[in-house]
């Protein structure tokens, strides 16, 4: 096991997010600098980097549960390489988002919470991500992809196949 | 063609960055106002100018800027509201993400008028890349002499940052995500004390939405007696909304307050009309919080009248048989869909984002989506609907923020006007797995152009 | 400088009060059924109140200078009180129909294992629902159950009753030196987190075991797990170093079978007669349970809050269990079986796996 720290890179966006608040009010900086563990180690957040988070900030570690369970975006377990999150709330839904749902799980053979075998791809069902307007949507990283068809996901699931290939 | 203040230069090639937006006039408002307005000035102008609240009360601006407290040697605070997490609603992503040096310009502007020296952008957590769009434009007004010290030589210094949530409805509602701004979970502080007097870090605190920030923009510029001369009545100026479910041309739109409900559906310049030829059924016009509507009473009040695309006219009727402007998700069913379904998905959605605090939300929310879930699949029951009804009463008006009311109102306007579809699925527990309530007779005729 | 006293007339009774008080604090002062029924809020506890929402008033009068009424039912433990206001509590319908609801949104996913909880005898909820309460449920779901928690030699925990009132949030991040406990999750998800254990370093941490209004953390060393109003409440005391020392003992014969708190009419914990806070130590509450660690007083005075308070147990010897007798001849008017005679509690029976009211042949295995 790696000792868990962030590197230089990480350090200064940490520096850059704590520097952001009056003094004394560096816990303000929580749900950013999680954001940032979070996408350092690993995509999830397992204890020890909340502990190392809690340390960081200089907080109780019991802060850093409290915010990390409540918030949907923070990952407590791990995930898939690939995490889809496909809206599912009213607006999609109008726009046949539970086809596109089901479609992928066909796919992928996996149901909504669960992670392919291969540990690549993930299926999460999620509430509105406001992009009513082109649905069905769904997150994927740090961006979404909307308008979303059937042919359209077999694309986005080649796109990430071919990546984790040339990454590989 | 109405007029547009907002999004008139959000197609220039280039308004993304500093110096496109610079030349096409922006940072106007900021010389005018850090030249030669004081700050009670621009609250005048803010208050003349008539601005409500573009985050879903429709609170004015002005009014809310009055009663900020400023006690002696305590900063305040200005936070922008970009939590944008109401489903239907996402005009302030199309703004930020188009034209994010517009949201900087009224910050400053709203920073000054309101005399905060650090301002909070706080975006909801999945719109990351558009919080690398804000920083980047962050960078290039600092970089240009708008933000920082002694700003254009005014003395005044302003810091303005972007914070990210990470997911959670309940961080729209302004306590909440003071808490969540600093560091906390997202649960709704009980009020009072209002933020005005006690916000982030309890010190006195301004909490706008995104658009309404904008809006400062053109008021500063032309005057708020301008801005007040454009829309109807009390609804000043322009609005956002953000069209989706089965229309034609689902986006965001900027209207002026005075086009009628059903211009506003069926013309091209707009949503373009019900999509695959289909009619209309029901709309929601504010966000999925607000009451839904059937088609004849969408298009036209109980008493007959032409709807506009209002504050005071949606809300004609009160919730019997109106609904309201909201955050201006404008979310319109067509005669294939499920009204049982659609709310059912409302209510998952709220007993999600219900942050738990309180019982009658956190247990009320919970026990209509399941009953909502068993009717939909066929295996309610008719007294379910009387509950339901029970629940969502016991629910409103009872609990510490109004997401309890949020979760509530459409469960009792699905049911105060589509009573027979909720009695159709007990009735027909196979038919209804497998196919929907077809009745047209909500449906509107079908539109023909003038 | 004088204070200057507010008048507040609740329920058509007028009171004059400081400023700053609570509407609930000035109906306590009048006492009585006028008093708000209060799960969440704790005077000793700072933050407290607003959440739970059974304390809801109707404020038909703002103030003399104001006299609007309020819009919507307030929450009677977070809101002050303004001169000249009136309020409504048991006179409003509005109020009543409200509580009922809370009151059964609180029960929905409560098991109903009174007959084996702890609790059952001293439990606010238990009362809430006899004196607020809707005969039978309408809640047809699975209730909810939450993964169980160990939390060490001393408290129990029972997540499934918690009504997420947080005041041992409260109390753990008030009394104790550093916060090892909050709630974790959301929504209808939410629960309180269990790292208590690690607070048990901390001597004041069993204290969250009286502020809890139901069953949801109780005394793991309360032996033989008696049902309460078997046991018999003495006030004693013993020199402590670490707390005040004063105590009340439940008893049965010459046994000490649990040690808590001195508890007011309202529930709450008691000032210490010596001035100052009536918390008590760890030590106190789970160490000493010889009658010779303690000088004994006399019998408690008993308050509301307790079946005890009928009398009819003080020194009874042997159980003679019927509800209706012990709350003064109501009957209970929820639909749940709390006529098991049990005399030991079996609490290792997961009730809430049933969807049902639990009968006693469910403790029978
Ligand atoms: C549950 C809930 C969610 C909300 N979400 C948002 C939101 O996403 N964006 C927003 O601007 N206002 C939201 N609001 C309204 C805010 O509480 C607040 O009224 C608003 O930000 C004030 O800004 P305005 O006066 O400019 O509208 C929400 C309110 C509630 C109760
Ligand atoms: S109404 Fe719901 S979201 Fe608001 S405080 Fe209560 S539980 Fe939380
Ligand atoms: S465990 Fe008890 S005291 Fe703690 S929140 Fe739950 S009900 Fe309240
Ligand atoms: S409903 Fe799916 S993005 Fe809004
Ligand atoms: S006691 Fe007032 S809300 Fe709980």
């Amino acid at each position: 096991m790696t000792m868990i720290r962030f590197n230089d890179k990480q350090e200064a966006e940490f520096q850059r997010l704590v520097s952001r608040y009056p003094e004394g009010k560096q816990k303000s900086a929580l749900l950013p600098v999680l954001h940032l563990a979070q996408d350092s180690f690993g995509g999830w957040l397992s204890s020890e980097v909340m502990d190392y988070v809690a340390d960081r900030l200089s907080i109780k570690p019991i802060e850093v549960y409290e915010v990390a369970t409540f918030y949907t975006m923070y990952n407590l377990k791990p995930i898939g390489k690939y995490l889809f999150e496909v809206c599912q709330t009213g607006p999609c839904m109008l726009r046949g988002s539970d086809d596109i749902i089901a479609y992928i799980g066909e796919k992928l053979g996996i149901k909504p919470g669960q992670t392919t075998e291969d540990g690549m791809f993930t299926l999460k069902t999620v509430e509105c991500l406001g992009a009513c307007g082109y649905a069905p949507m769904m997150q994927l990283g740090k961006f979404y992809r909307e308008h979303l068809t059937k042919e359209k996901v077999d694309q986005i699931i080649e796109e990430c196949r071919r990546n984790a290939a040339a990454n590989n | 063609m109405g007029r547009k203040l907002l999004l008139e230069k959000a197609h220039v090639e280039g308004i993304r960055t500093y110096e496109v937006y610079r030349r096409e006039g922006g940072y106007r408002s900021v010389e005018k106002a850090l030249k030669s307005m004081s700050p009670d000035a621009i609250v005048e102008e803010v208050k003349k100018s008539g601005l409500r609240g573009r985050g879903g009360a429709g609170f004015p601006t002005g009014m809310k800027w009055s009663f900020l407290a400023k006690p002696e040697g305590v900063p305040r605070y200005l936070v922008c509201n970009a939590d944008e997490s109401e489903p239907g609603t996402f005009k302030d992503r199309y703004l930020m993400e188009f034209i994010p040096h517009l949201l900087i310009e009224g910050m400053i502007v709203s920073s000054f008028a309101l005399g905060s020296n650090r301002s909070y952008i706080y975006i909801r957590g999945e719109y990351a890349w558009i919080t690398d769009i804000l920083e980047q434009a962050i960078e290039e007004a600092k970089a240009n002499g708008w933000l920082g010290k002694n700003i254009l030589g005014s003395g005044y210094d302003l810091e303005l940052y972007v914070q990210r949530g990470a997911g959670a409805y309940i961080c729209g509602e302004e306590t909440a995500l003071i808490e969540s701004l600093e560091g906390k979970r997202g649960n709704p502080r009980i009020k009072p004390p209002f933020p005005a007097i006690k916000g982030l870090w309890d010190c006195p605190t301004v909490v706008n939405n995104v658009e309404t920030i904008a809006a400062v923009v053109p008021i500063v510029n032309d005057g708020g007696e301008e801005y007040a001369k454009i829309g109807a009545g009390k609804s000043t100026g322009t609005k956002l909304i953000s069209a989706c479910g089965n229309i034609n041309k689902p986006g965001v739109y900027e209207i002026d307050m005075t086009i009628s409900v059903e211009e506003f559906i069926y013309s091209d310049e707009y949503c373009g009309g019900i999509a695959n030829g289909k009619r209309l059924k029901a709309c929601i016009p504010g966000g999925s919080s607000v009451p839904i509507l059937p088609a004849n009473l969408l298009l036209k009040t109980a008493k007959g009248e032409t709807r506009y695309m209002n504050y005071e006219s949606l809300s004609d009727g009160g919730f019997a048989t109106g609904s309201m402007m909201g955050s201006g998700g404008f979310i319109v069913l067509d005669e294939d869909q499920c009204v049982v379904k659609n709310t059912y998905t409302l209510a998952r959605f709220y007993r999600h984002e219900s942050c738990g605090q309180c019982s009658p939300c956190r247990e009320g929310t919970g026990w209509m989506e399941k009953i909502l879930l068993n009717i939909e699949q066929g295996r309610g029951k008719m007294s379910d609907i009387d509950l339901l009804w029970d629940i969502q009463r016991k629910i409103e008006g009872n609990t510490i923020c109004p997401l309890g009311d949020a979760a509530a109102w459409p469960v009792a306007a699905a049911i105060r006007h589509f009573r027979d579809e909720f009695e159709w699925h007990v009735n027909n527990p196979d038919e209804c797995t497998k196919r929907n309530y077809g009745l047209a007779h909500y449906a509107d005729p079908i539109y023909v152009p003038a | 400088m004088s204070e200057q006293l507010l008048k507040v007339t609740i329920d058509n009774i007028t009171v004059e009060v400081p400023a700053g008080t609570t509407i609930l604090q000035a109906a306590r002062k009048i006492g009585g059924d006028v008093a708000p029924p209060a799960m969440c809020y704790y005077s000793k506890l700072q933050g407290s109140g607003g959440k739970c929402r059974t304390c809801l008033v109707e404020v038909s009068k703002g103030s003399e200078k104001d006299p609007r009424p309020m819009p919507k039912l307030v929450a009677s433990c977070r809101t002050t009180i303004m001169d000249g206001m009136e309020v409504k509590n048991i006179t409003s319908d509005r109020v009543l129909d409200a509580r009922k609801g809370v009151v059964e949104f609180l029960l929905i996913n409560h098991p109903l294992d009174c007959p084996v909880c702890d609790q059952a005898g001293e439990c606010h909820l238990q009362d809430l629902s006899y004196e607020h309460g809707a005969a039978g449920t309408r809640y047809e779901f699975q209730r909810r159950t939450f993964k169980k928690h160990d939390l060490g030699d001393y408290i129990q925990l029972h997540m499934t009753r918690c009504i997420l009132c947080y005041r041992c949030v409260f109390t753990a991040d008030q009394l104790t030196k550093t916060r090892e406990h909050g709630v974790l999750d959301r929504g209808d998800h939410a629960e309180i987190a269990t790292f208590i254990e690690k607070n048990l370093q901390n001597d004041f941490i069993g204290n969250v075991i009286d502020v809890c209004p139901v069953g949801a953390l109780t005394d793991k060393t309360f032996r033989f797990k008696n049902r309460v109003w078997f046991t018999k409440p003495v006030d004693a005391h013993r020199d402590c170093d670490t707390c005040c020392g004063e105590v009340q003992l439940w008893m049965r014969g010459h046994e000490v079978f649990r040690v808590t708190a001195r508890k007011d009419e309202w529930g709450e914990v008691k000032e210490s007669t010596k001035g100052g806070t009536g918390w008590i130590c760890n030590t106190c509450r789970f160490e000493k349970k010889q009658v010779s660690d303690w000088e004994i007083e006399g019998p408690t005075k008993v308050n509301r809050h307790s079946v005890i308070s009928q009398g009819h147990y003080v020194g009874l010897q042997k159980p003679e269990e019927t509800m209706p007798k012990v709350m003064d001849g109501r009957s209970p008017k929820l639909l749940m079986d709390i006529h098991s005679v049990s005399e030991v509690n079996k609490p290792n029976i997961e009730l809430s796996k049933l969807d049902r009211p639990a009968h006693s042949t469910d403790f029978n295995q």
